[in-house]
């Protein structure tokens, strides 16, 4: 069993949990993610390690309540226990002195990011990030990763922070800037990724994405989270899940990210009468 | 004594009709008067061949003549002497290959049904485990600490011999439970879990500490394991890793590999979904793809789902079907269709991304390649289409790299197999390997069998330390 020392809810439905692993927590690199299953009912599910302490024996995930296994997730508090929790997992990100870097993060993303722009920062890279909400409430861990950047360029879609409008646009800008891009990486909804991809393609600037299609093992032994790269099968669970954002099959990973909608709604569906006690399910 | 008629006790079995709609056992197992009548058409031979065809060689006529004379914890612990997992085994053991082929009445009559008296054996011990008494230890404390890496049958059965060898031993583990695919492939229907985990508790019971979630390659390297203080090291990691056809259309919705259907069913039990929170597609029309023991257990699944017809694609002919021949007939029984010298080519995909249909052609066999089965070579304009709403491919597994990859120095094959001797030692130091990381997929005892070896040899280098 794996103890919450600690809870911060960030947004509506947006939590942070400290965990004790320690082991995990030693081996921890940026860009990795563990597996959890809440209790012996539950699934197996992936979440980012946004930040680990090796010395606490800590690691801290942010994660957004979407389903059953993430509500799950948000009723546990302080004292509390996760059933499993695996982990490292995944291959750690490529971390150089590439020169100059540009983040791109939305979502739950701007907190996962933030250990990459920490370790880019670190390596001595110059760090420029991007970041994009809908509007001016949905951001968090905006001070860590100011820390680390060397500039900071915020977007919402409404316009009540930084630049009305999505990310991909101060992307070009860049791009199209004097300044030299020796890679981007783009950590959010499959979207965004692909959508950035798509921004810096022409511009031929090394484009690095971090996939989440659906996990169970996250060992490379059931082949679910299998994506397609320049019409080759890789396991994102043991060959990523970082890759090359120019060489991915975009749309076979968005249609597979679905596979299970319906039954998705149906859980979900049970676990809010659950919930509220409508006595018509188990 | 009960007559010794030439044929031998059938095992009985669930109702076709009643089981294709359970998850739970098909063969339930002899009754105590069935054991018995079986048991005494042994002849108790002096020559014990049965005994050279297992692979962990079980005093077969002991443990037989121990169950014929009422001693039922003698019995028991005549086979936990020489396998910890005996109800396994006596389940899923290919015994027609093995110790049964060996039989001496395999010559003559029926060979004596010695896995179906085992599992009664296994059966009858778990529930009566305090009459057994089984000696915990073979020999004195060594104070050596050994570690193993994987806890499918070789892991476990390492583990559990290392311990009575008197080491201090732990089992790492990188799903949530223990018990290899013997939890996550082979369905309840042929292995139910909670004997899996009955043997799991007997090798806990002997002393092994088993750590789960741990993933060997990313949460340590193999030689941290030696900076952890272990001395040797056992790697029994299997060969999980899936293969694909690598045609068209492989990645639509609709298409598994067959680990991650069986995984969802028997490790996740979407099976009863939504209870439990993992989901599993339900095709009507179901096609799964290979011959082997994997594609009898998948197209099981499939039907107990509740598909309207389900049709295994192989691309030979019914003599070559790798599978055991009692699961292909319990599969013919249960009406999964058979389509011979078939083979897809392409999958094709509905307005929403999800398979339809697959693209298929006949093939003929050729002259023999190098498995010295006759090659399947495709037939020129034979191309048919067939609907299918679900498919699973289940043509066989490779060792996975990840453990490989964190220890450059262990010596690996081409066909991605752990370079092993015959007791299992690597080009490591101190680092021995047996089962399916070894040889490929094969079977639960040979992998038990090479577990055996290795602890012999690790006990030896562990005590010359
Ligand atoms: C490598 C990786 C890292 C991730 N990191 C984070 C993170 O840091 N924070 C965060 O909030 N989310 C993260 N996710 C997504 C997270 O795993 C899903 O949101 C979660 O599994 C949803 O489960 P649910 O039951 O609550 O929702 P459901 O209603 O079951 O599913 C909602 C959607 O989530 C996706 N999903 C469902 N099951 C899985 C699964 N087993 N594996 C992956 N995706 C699934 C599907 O696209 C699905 O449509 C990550 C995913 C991956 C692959
Ligand atoms: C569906 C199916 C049906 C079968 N039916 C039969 C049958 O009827 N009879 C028969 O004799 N054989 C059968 N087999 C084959 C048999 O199950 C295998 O030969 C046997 O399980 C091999 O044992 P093993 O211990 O070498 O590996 P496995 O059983 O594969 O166990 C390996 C273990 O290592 C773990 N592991 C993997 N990677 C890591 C890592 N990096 N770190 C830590 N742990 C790790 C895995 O999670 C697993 O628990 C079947 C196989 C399948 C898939
Ligand atoms: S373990 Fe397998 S091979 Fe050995 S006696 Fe039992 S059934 Fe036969
Ligand atoms: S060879 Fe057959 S008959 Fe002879 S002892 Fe063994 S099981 Fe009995
Ligand atoms: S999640 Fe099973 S192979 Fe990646
Ligand atoms: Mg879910």
């Amino acid at each position: 069993m794996y103890t919450i020392i600690e809870r911060q809810d960030l947004l509506p439905k947006v939590h942070l949990l400290k965990i004790q692993a320690p082991k995990v927590a030693a081996a921890a690199a940026a860009g990795q993610f563990v597996i959890l299953r809440v209790d012996t009912e539950g699934e197996r599910f992936p979440l980012t390690i946004a930040d680990w302490d090796a010395q606490a024996g800590t690691v801290t995930v942010i994660y957004m309540e979407i389903g059953v296994s993430t509500r799950k997730l948000a009723k546990l508090g302080k004292g509390d226990a996760i059933l499993d929790f695996a982990g490292p997992l995944g291959k750690p990100t490529e971390i150089e002195n590439f020169g100059t870097v540009v983040c791109v993060s939305g979502g739950f993303a701007m907190a996962t990011i933030v250990p990459i722009a920490r370790a880019m920062k670190e390596a001595g890279n110059r760090v420029i990030s991007i970041v994009g909400a809908r509007s001016k409430d949905l951001f968090f861990w905006h001070d860590r990763l100011t820390k680390y950047s060397d500039e900071m360029i915020v977007c919402t879609d409404d316009g009540s922070a930084g630049i009305k409008g999505l990310v991909t646009e101060p992307l070009r800008d860049l791009l199209s800037s004097d300044t030299k891009l020796d890679r981007v990486i783009v950590i959010g909804p499959s979207v965004m990724m692909k959508f950035c991809s798509k921004t810096t393609q022409p511009f031929g600037v090394k484009t690095i994405v971090s996939l989440n299609p659906i996990m169970i093992d996250g060992t490379g032994m059931c082949g679910c989270c299998r994506v397609s790269l320049d019409g080759q099968t890789r396991f994102a669970c043991v060959d990523g899940p970082e890759f090359d954002g120019h060489k991915v099959d975009w749309d076979g990973l968005l249609v597979r990210q679905k596979s299970y909608v319906a039954e998705e709604a149906v859980a979900s569906e049970r676990c809010r009468c659950k919930e509220e006690g409508c006595g018509n399910h188990g | 004594m009960a007559k010794a008629g030439l044929n031998r006790i059938d095992m009985p079995k669930q109702a076709v009709a009643k089981r294709i709609q359970n998850f739970s056992e098909v063969a339930t197992g002899y009754t105590p008067s069935d054991a018995h009548i079986e048991a005494a058409r042994c002849l108790q031979c002096k020559k014990r061949y049965c005994v050279e065809g297992c692979p962990v060689n079980i005093d077969i006529p002991e443990f037989i003549l121990a169950l014929r004379e009422g001693d039922m914890p003698e019995a028991a612990r005549i086979l936990k002497k020489t396998n910890s997992l005996p109800g396994v085994c006596g389940r899923v053991c290919p015994q027609e290959t093995q110790c049964e082929q060996a039989c001496i009445l395999n010559k003559k009559e029926v060979p004596i049904a010695i896995g179906r008296l085992e599992r009664f054996v296994a059966d009858w011990e778990r529930e009566h485990s305090a009459e057994v008494n089984l000696p915990k230890s073979l020999k004195p404390k060594s104070g050596k600490k050994a570690a193993v890496v994987g806890a499918g049958p070789a892991g476990l059965t390492a583990s559990a011999e290392l311990a009575r060898l008197g080491h201090d031993v732990t089992l790492f583990e990188s799903l949530h439970t223990a018990g290899g695919v013997l939890m996550y492939g082979i369905p309840e229907f042929r292995l139910p879990k909670d004997i899996v985990q009955g043997e799991v508790e007997y090798v806990k019971s002997l002393g092994v500490k088993i750590e789960l979630n741990a993933v060997a390659g990313r949460l340590f390297s193999l030689d941290d394991l030696f900076k952890q203080g272990f001395q040797a090291v056992f790697l029994a990691t299997g060969a999980g890793l899936p293969l694909f056809l690598n045609v068209q259309g492989e990645n639509l919705n609709g298409v598994y590999s067959a680990n991650e259907f069986l995984t969802r069913i028997n490790l996740m039990k979407a099976h009863s979904f939504p209870e439990y929170d993992t989901p599993v597609k339900k095709g009507k029309k179901v096609a799964v793809i290979g011959g082997g023991n994997v594609a009898m257990d998948a197209a099981r699944c499939a039907l107990r789902l509740g598909a309207e017809e389900v049709s295994i694609i192989y691309r030979r002919s019914e003599v070559e079907l790798p599978a055991r021949k009692e699961e292909v007939e319990n599969a013919r029984e249960e009406g999964i269709k058979f389509h011979f010298l078939t083979s897809p080519v392409r999958f094709l995909a509905n307005e929403q991304g999800k398979v339809r249909a697959m693209d298929c052609q006949k093939m003929e066999l050729g002259e023999p390649d190098a498995s010295g089965r006759r090659r399947p070579i495709p037939v020129d304009g034979s191309e048919f289409e067939m609907d299918i709403d679900l498919a699973i491919i289940a043509l066989g597994t490779r060792p996975n790299p990840l453990v490989m990859q964190s220890a450059p120095d262990l010596q690996v094959n081409p066909n991605g197999t752990v370079a092993a001797g015959i007791s299992g030692q690597t080009s490591h130091k101190a680092v021995w390997a047996g089962g399916d990381i070894v040889t490929g997929s094969d079977t639960v005892i040979s992998a038990m069998g090479a577990a055996k070896r290795s602890a012999l040899v690790m006990d030896e280098y562990l005590r010359s330390l």
